[in-house]
């Protein structure tokens, strides 16, 4: 994933959607890829997302409902060619649940290529780097605005993939500006990595995405699609926003 | 060996072996280590130690008293020493953490702290701690919850907190912990998370349990004091395990001393409607910290049951995981019923209506007199560690004994 996202000769996109939200969820992946996405966030979803806003706890809920499993996703996926990488995110339990050997593996099995974990932080990290690793998965790990720099080069080399520069000090979701404090974070990464940087929390619109992706590699879109998807879009629908803000990060960068 | 074990655990990064750590989003690891720090230097600073104490004797009325329960020691056939955390200021032992970190919260310049509450005693406590130092005070709460604790509600306004009612999930305590969460990755650089319970990412379990200590530090002398030795066992009821770990701590190197902790059996293990983390969980990782968890065969979390609001909860500090995994302390559950018959037996007996909580505390051991006798040969002299009265359940117990409509 690392390679091609260095190859990639643009701005990199990263859509996300909530795994099994509705039936025909994997056509919400298509829809992104046709969008100009480089790559998939996949979110297995968890009963207890605490970093989450509204937009995807109520994604979470209601994928869970429906009976959605992480087993499930992966055999939703599993045979399928996107032609981009698929990166799974989730919470620590569903890993530790399975163990991150087994866990890494079934994920490489069903044919992803990166994995998030937003509550695991450098410290807990360990397991689970060594796992995917051996899977050949790409763990990215989360930096954060409060970062110390001595962490912030620890957390950058330590990353695969890409590092997930979390934009703002709160949860996931819609926000109405891109926080101030981003810009900074981002120049403080790249200051320590050549890693590919990736802006994401609170990417709303397509002007947000065109100038997160000023400063960053790229921009990872959540809640703003998701919220689509929950107020009954389709994916060509959701598709044709994320295309919007491939244009304009295009435009703009 | 545990007397050892316990004075060092947990390690430099709040792991009681395999259980515990800081299972948190990046965004909060600044913020927990500030909170460690300050909390280290609190616990070796005398000055830091000289204000909390003396809040405690003035304000809160600690050292509780170690009563001798006459009348319900002839009923249960043993000696039972009460601990009268009930009768602390505030109506619980949660006003010992919230003191102690409310003046953790002065030293660290923050001037708001949020709290999550079940049964409502650590939502009144922190309400209370943060009306006597002049910090804003929000307390998440399950709307569950909020009905169920109505009156508690009413306590936290008139003391001048916010109450936000959590409408996420199972609508109890594990989803106020969560929305609370959310609130302190949003606030961390002038918020404190006052946790009322020994769980939660390292430090809280470890800071949570050395203001709640003197529980045990005081129920030990007192013991001694009052029979010449140790008792024979210590019980608890256990929802996160504030309480409990409270009283244990000081006898964990006591190997005569058996540790018995309680948890909510609800409507029995079977039913599947239970709060019995030991008996029907697996470990997991839940809230910031790997422990015990109540979860389903996809790592979901599972709602948890019991009549009493301050055990309904699917986690469990993960000090009580590594006692429990080690055998020094033994994790037993009590159902609803079993508490209820134990309540009403304290009233009768006593004259103690108890808190829900503590009433498991009271029904466990009763349950493990018969066969400690048997061990024994004679009658076993035991504290229960009663955490807190009963006044904010008269509702629900007047509904289960069809006093009240």
């Amino acid at each position: 994933m690392e390679a091609g996202f260095r190859a990639a000769g643009r701005k990199l996109l990263m859509p996300y959607t909530t795994g099994g939200l509705t039936d025909d969820w994997v056509e919400y992946l298509r829809a992104f890829v046709a969008a100009g996405a480089d790559a998939i966030e996949v979110g297995l979803p968890f009963s207890d997302p605490t970093l989450d806003g509204p937009t995807i706890q109520e994604a979470s809920d209601a994928a869970l409902a429906r009976g959605t499993t992480a087993r499930g996703i992966l055999a939703d996926v599993t045979g399928l060619d996107f032609g981009v990488p698929l990166v799974a995110s989730t919470y620590y339990n569903l890993v530790a649940h399975d163990g991150p050997e087994r866990f890494c593996a079934a994920l490489r099995d069903a044919g992803f290529a990166g994995l998030i974990v937003p509550d695991l932080p450098l410290d807990e990290a360990g397991e689970l780097i060594a796992a995917a690793e051996a899977a050949g998965i790409e763990l990215a790990l989360l930096a954060s605005v409060v970062t110390p720099a001595p962490r912030l080069a620890q957390i950058a080399e330590r990353s695969r993939g890409f590092v997930y520069a979390v934009s703002l000090m709160g949860t996931t979701g819609e926000r109405r500006e891109v926080d101030a404090a981003s810009a900074a974070l981002v120049e403080r990464l790249k200051a320590v990595t050549d890693r590919p940087v990736l802006h994401g929390f609170g990417i709303t619109t397509p002007e947000h995405a065109a100038r997160a992706s000023r400063a960053a590699d790229g921009v990872i879109v959540g809640a703003a699609l998701v919220r689509r998807v929950l107020d009954g879009a389709g994916p060509e629908e959701v598709g044709g926003y994320l295309a919007t803000m491939r244009r304009a990060i295009d435009q703009g960068a | 060996m545990t007397a050892s074990l316990a004075g060092l655990l947990p390690d430099v990064a709040g792991h009681f072996g395999r259980y515990g750590g800081r299972f948190v989003p990046e965004a909060l690891v600044a913020a927990l280590n500030q909170l460690d720090a300050a909390y280290r230097h609190a616990m070796a600073d005398e000055a830091f130690q000289a204000e909390f104490g003396a809040l405690l004797r003035d304000y809160a009325g600690v050292p509780s008293l170690l009563y001798r329960a006459t009348r319900l020691s002839e009923s249960v056939g043993a000696n039972i020493l009460l601990k009268r955390e009930d009768l602390n200021h505030t109506g619980a032992h949660k006003v010992r953490n919230v003191l102690g970190q409310a003046l953790l919260t002065k030293r660290m310049g923050k001037r708001r702290v949020i709290a999550e509450t079940g049964a409502g005693q650590h939502g009144v406590a922190s309400a209370t701690a943060a009306a006597l130092m002049d910090l804003e005070c929000v307390v998440y709460m399950g709307e569950v919850d909020t009905e169920r604790q109505a009156l508690n509600v009413a306590r936290m306004k008139m003391l001048g907190a916010t109450v936000v009612p959590v409408t996420s999930g199972s609508r109890t305590l594990k989803d106020a912990l969560n929305e609370a969460l959310r609130d302190w990755v949003s606030t961390v650089d002038h918020t404190h998370y006052c946790i009322g319970t020994a769980a939660g990412p390292h430090p809280f379990p470890a800071m949570v349990r050395d203001f709640a200590r003197g529980i045990g530090v005081e129920a030990r002398r007192q013991c001694l004091d009052l029979t010449g030795g140790l008792p024979d066992a210590v019980g608890a009821c256990v929802g996160g395990g504030s309480n409990a770990i409270g009283i244990f701590h000081a006898f964990v190197g006591d190997e005569g001393v058996r540790l018995y902790g309680f948890e909510a059996g609800g409507e029995g293990i079977s039913s599947g409607r239970h709060a019995a983390r030991f008996s029907g969980g697996t470990p997991g990782v839940l809230h910031g910290t790997r422990t015990y968890v109540l979860q389903d065969d996809d790592g979901q979390t599972l709602e948890s049951h019991s009549i009493s609001a301050g055990l309904d909860y699917p986690g469990v500090g993960p000090e009580h995981a590594w006692l429990h995994d080690n055998g020094r302390a033994s994790y037993l559950p009590v159902t609803d019923d079993e508490a209820m018959g134990a309540f009403q037996l304290l009233c009768r007996t006593e004259g103690i209506i108890p808190a829900l909580e503590s009433a498991h505390a009271v029904a466990g051991i009763i349950k493990v007199v018969p066969a400690l006798r048997e061990e024994l040969g004679r009658e076993p002299t035991i504290i229960i560690n009663l955490s807190g009265r009963g006044d904010k359940d008269v509702e629900t117990a007047g509904a289960y004994f069809g006093i009240l409509k």
